[in-house]
């Protein structure tokens, strides 16, 4: 590679702390004109910080930025953007009722008159460009995710930035999306454009990036050249020793059928079906992974049969353990509380952790009694059971806490999801409902975690796998099943099927790969 | 570029977000803000042209100086204190109940009705028993009102139940002019309690303080041990996790602002027939809402609120005291307590944060 051209951006000693947290420590970043650079990092190792610090959010504590060969104090996302600086964001910051259009020239000085005709034709021009499809009338709210990133980025290009930051650009977006931003931010490239991309995923910096730096804990960990590297050096200077990325996949026989959802319909706020007529089951000893872009129903599939989002049609039967043997029990409209009076044992860790699995402000113990504190007589309660069970899960699961008596909302995202799956295996569950288990926690515990699905499976659990990561999903699953706007697709082998033909699926319901599918 | 190029620094200062605070700071902070509000209320005095030590020691005098004045201090915080534990319940479930004082309105009223009117028609303790029950129950039925309301349709229970305190004083001043005056007044005011109505007294004070007493310690286990006092915390935690654990939310606001609304009404119950001996349109007298301050100052523990509501009293009987002795007009006295009542909140917040000089910690980091 080579670094000939000169450095558009140049970051030195960069110190940035929240409170007693240091956020980045003596960060140096260096970006070269006409290049692609990702920033790998772990959750919480400041990438993210030091790109708004870059972009105007954040001011740093200490050390200094240049900016084609300036030194220059960024105070504000406007000056980032005078310097030819704009930084897309995980969370977009789009207005839903305007268009594309409206929304790339908002903010913008311009005359009283606004010439939408003119805005739209330059707006077209722009991204015909670099190869993006957009229509520059169509309203935010029609917009699908990637068009909003489209958008996004096009909002930059037209204040003229140079220097792109692009934040987890691929997290939302299905394998063809990605392949399609991929080639425009080539294209931007060959333009002349920086581009810095922050990712945590080994494989896009392989296939994108020119260089990486590395950051661990706020500090630098090392700059690669990509074409000399490999996924296990990375990953060995992300997380700081060398880490096995294999994810085992136990083989099990399949048991008995667990939980058997048949043409479930969930309404949204709107009376839209949120949930059109899903069908599904899950077996013991089978890890069944569902896939879907964000907001396809899964929060509310989950929910719905977890007792708690409101049925409005088809069924969900779970197979209980009854005084007369084992038979299937419609649990369609139960709420929580009855599904876990009856003795059902179902886990469910729900995807918003703080705000729904745990109480924050209260300590391990009452976490962890939190499903079964009504199962002891009495008006009392009996913290004796779950003050062991709390010291079991620190030890078993290695938790790091200052004590069982610790609010849990102080401690890290990795730890309070031990807390919440050690809790929810903790009464041997026939069935387990894990929404996305490992979002937001660091490799390690991400490895962890599926290690704890896989004993789970190989216990006679049948686990419900709602994953975002699409080669992880494919890996550790069994079975796969996609939703897409709201419909199930069949149930099918995910050896059987590749991920892009995954990706279609979610995309598009009805798509199907050429090959037969797998009868459930 | 040029104006980004120009030295320019962060904020001075920092507000920064402390966690595990020992108990012995947290007292030092308490002291360092009584320090303060007493001398921030001896600028006032001596504004007033008075001294300071004077008035400050008659204060105390007057609210702690002899047997007499002990008592009726203690008479000032027994309600308080059992409204504030009424309160505290529902804040613990981030209800914000603001109505204690209709609570207690309410309370007072339902008592009344047999206090007034039934007053011979049964046995001594079956009377204070009979009105000390109906006191909870108007009190408590009074404050499920807005918990139905909110927990069927979501209305929002701040505006509910302050709207509902007006309905209650609005009644009680339609009873004492109408069908509730006493027969022979020229004034419109109700008549006082039959001596068969009025409590006992244990050292000189209506037995209301050992209730009061007993209540602190009870609903400190209800809080903490009982599967009840469990299901209202996650509830005020996170509502989204209540209902993930199967906890019925509707009945537990429900449950609670009966609660919370019949322990103002039990605390009417101890003012009317063991301090007021009849009800008037200031039987409340804002302690509903002096309640809600208590509560917060003693972080919704019970036996902080003991300590709270006995300092508010002791402020109250001290600030009637010197108006009396040094003339001091009363709104004057009323910027005094106020003061001192808004250090002693204002100190939660440096318990909570600190204020770090950003400048100083940039240089040596």
């Amino acid at each position: 590679m080579n670094h000939t051209g000169k450095n558009v951006v140049r970051m030195t000693n960069i110190t940035k702390t929240f409170g007693t947290s240091t956020a980045d420590r003596n960060v140096d970043l260096e970006l070269y004109k006409g290049e692609i650079l990702a920033l790998l990092g772990e959750n919480g190792s400041g990438k993210t910080t030091l790109m708004n610090i870059l972009a105007g959010i954040y001011f740093p504590d200490s050390g200094t930025i240049e900016v084609q060969g300036q030194e220059v104090q960024i105070r504000s996302p406007r000056d980032a953007f005078q310097l030819g600086i704009g930084m897309i964001h995980q969370h977009f910051k789009l207005v839903d009722v305007l268009t594309a259009g409206e929304n790339i020239v908002l903010g913008l000085p311009g005359p009283l008159y606004v010439d939408r005709k003119e805005i739209n034709r330059k707006v077209q021009e722009l991204a015909s460009r670099y190869g993006f499809d957009l229509e520059p009338e169509k309203k935010i709210y029609n917009m699908s995710v990637s068009e909003k990133q489209t958008v996004e980025i096009l909002k930059a290009l037209y204040r003229g930035a140079d220097i792109l930051i692009l934040d987890e650009p691929t997290a939302v977006l299905t394998p063809q999306e990605t392949q399609k931003l991929f080639n425009v931010l080539r294209n931007m490239k060959e333009d002349g454009k920086s581009i810095i991309i922050i990712t945590h995923k080994l494989h896009e910096v392989l296939a994108i990036s020119d260089r990486a730096v590395i950051l661990r804990k706020g500090e630098n960990a090392g700059t690669v050249d990509t074409l000399s590297t490999t996924q296990e050096e990375l990953t060995e200077k992300m997380v700081g020793r060398a880490v096995s990325l294999a994810i085992e996949r136990p083989q099990v026989p399949r048991g008995k059928e667990m939980l058997r959802v048949s043409e479930l319909t969930c309404l949204g706020p709107d009376r839209g079906k949120i949930l059109d007529r899903v069908s599904f089951s899950a077996y013991a000893g089978e890890i069944l992974g569902i896939a879907g872009i964000s907001g396809s129903g899964q929060k509310e599939l989950c929910e719905a049969v977890a007792g708690l989002y409101p049925v409005s049609g088809g069924s969900i039967l779970y197979n209980c353990q009854t005084s007369h043997g084992r038979k299937m029990e419609n649990i369609t409209g139960w709420p929580s509380g009855r599904i876990y009076q009856q003795g059902i044992s179902m886990a469910f860790v729900p995807e918003d952790r703080l705000g729904m699995g745990l109480a924050p402000s209260m300590d391990m113990v009452d976490n962890v009694m939190l499903r079964s504190y009504r199962s002891t007589p009495g008006l009392f309660l009996n913290r004796k059971k779950p003050r062991e069970i709390s010291r079991r899960l620190i030890q078993e699961l290695d938790i790091q806490t200052p004590g069982i008596s610790t609010p849990v909302r102080r401690l890290s995202g990795g730890n309070v999801q031990k807390i919440l799956l050690g809790r929810e295996i903790s009464n041997d569950p026939s069935v387990l409902i894990a929404a996305y288990p490992v979002r937001g926690l660091d490799i390690q515990t991400s490895y962890k975690i599926y290690h704890m699905l896989g004993e789970q499976k190989k216990k006679g659990t049948a686990v419900i796998f709602l994953g975002e990561d699409l080669d992880v999903l494919m890996e550790l699953s069994d079975k796969i099943l996609v939703l897409c706007d709201g419909k199930a697709s069949k149930v099918m082998d995910p050896k059987e099927v590749s991920k892009e033909e995954i990706g279609m699926m979610m995309l598009h319901f009805g798509w199907t790969p050429r090959h037969q599918e797998v009868n459930p | 570029m040029n104006h980004l190029q120009k030295q320019k620094t962060g904020p001075v200062i920092h507000i920064v977000k402390r966690e595990n605070l020992s108990v012995r700071r947290q007292w030092l902070i308490r002291g360092l803000a009584l320090t303060g509000a007493l001398l921030s209320g001896a600028l006032l005095i001596l504004a007033l042209g008075h001294n300071p030590l004077a008035v400050y020691r008659d204060m105390l005098a007057g609210a702690l100086g002899s047997p007499t004045v002990r008592r009726e201090t203690v008479k000032i915080a027994v309600p308080l204190l059992i409204t504030a534990i009424g309160v505290s319940l529902a804040f613990k479930m981030r209800f914000w109940n603001i109505g204690a004082e209709g609570q207690f309105l309410m309370g007072a009223v339902a008592a009344g009705c047999f206090a007034f009117f039934m007053y011979d028609r049964m046995p001594r303790p079956v009377l204070i028993f009979v009105m000390l029950v109906a006191g909870m129950a108007g009190g408590g039925i009074y404050g499920m009102i807005p918990a139905f309301f909110k927990a069927k349709w979501g209305t929002n229970e701040t505006l509910f139940t302050l709207m509902l305190n007006y309905i209650a004083l609005v009644l009680v001043q339609y009873l004492q002019n109408g069908p509730w005056k006493a027969p022979k007044s020229q004034f419109p005011k109700m008549p006082m309690l039959d001596d068969r109505a009025r409590l006992s007294k244990i050292l000189g004070v209506h037995w209301g303080w050992v209730m009061a007493l007993v209540l602190v310690v009870l609903f400190y286990f209800y809080l903490t041990r009982t599967k009840q006092g469990y299901e209202i915390a996650v509830t005020g935690d996170s509502i989204h996790t209540a209902r993930y654990a199967g906890i019925p939310i509707n009945l537990v606001i429900i449950r609670t602002m009966f609660l919370s609304g019949a322990l103002a009404g039990l605390a009417a119950v101890f003012q009317v027939a063991g301090s007021d001996y009849t009800i008037t349109e200031g039987t409340a007298g804002g302690v509903g809402f002096t309640a809600i301050t208590a509560a917060w100052m003693a972080r919704l523990n019970p036996f902080g609120m003991l300590a709270a509501s006995v300092f508010i009293a002791i402020l109250e009987r001290g600030s009637n005291k010197i108006q009396t002795t040094f003339k001091i007009p009363s709104s004057a006295s009323e910027v005094l307590t106020g003061m001192i009542l808004f250090f002693m909140l204002g100190c939660e917040f440096f318990m909570n944060y600190k204020l770090v000089n950003s400048r100083r910690r940039r240089e040596n980091p």
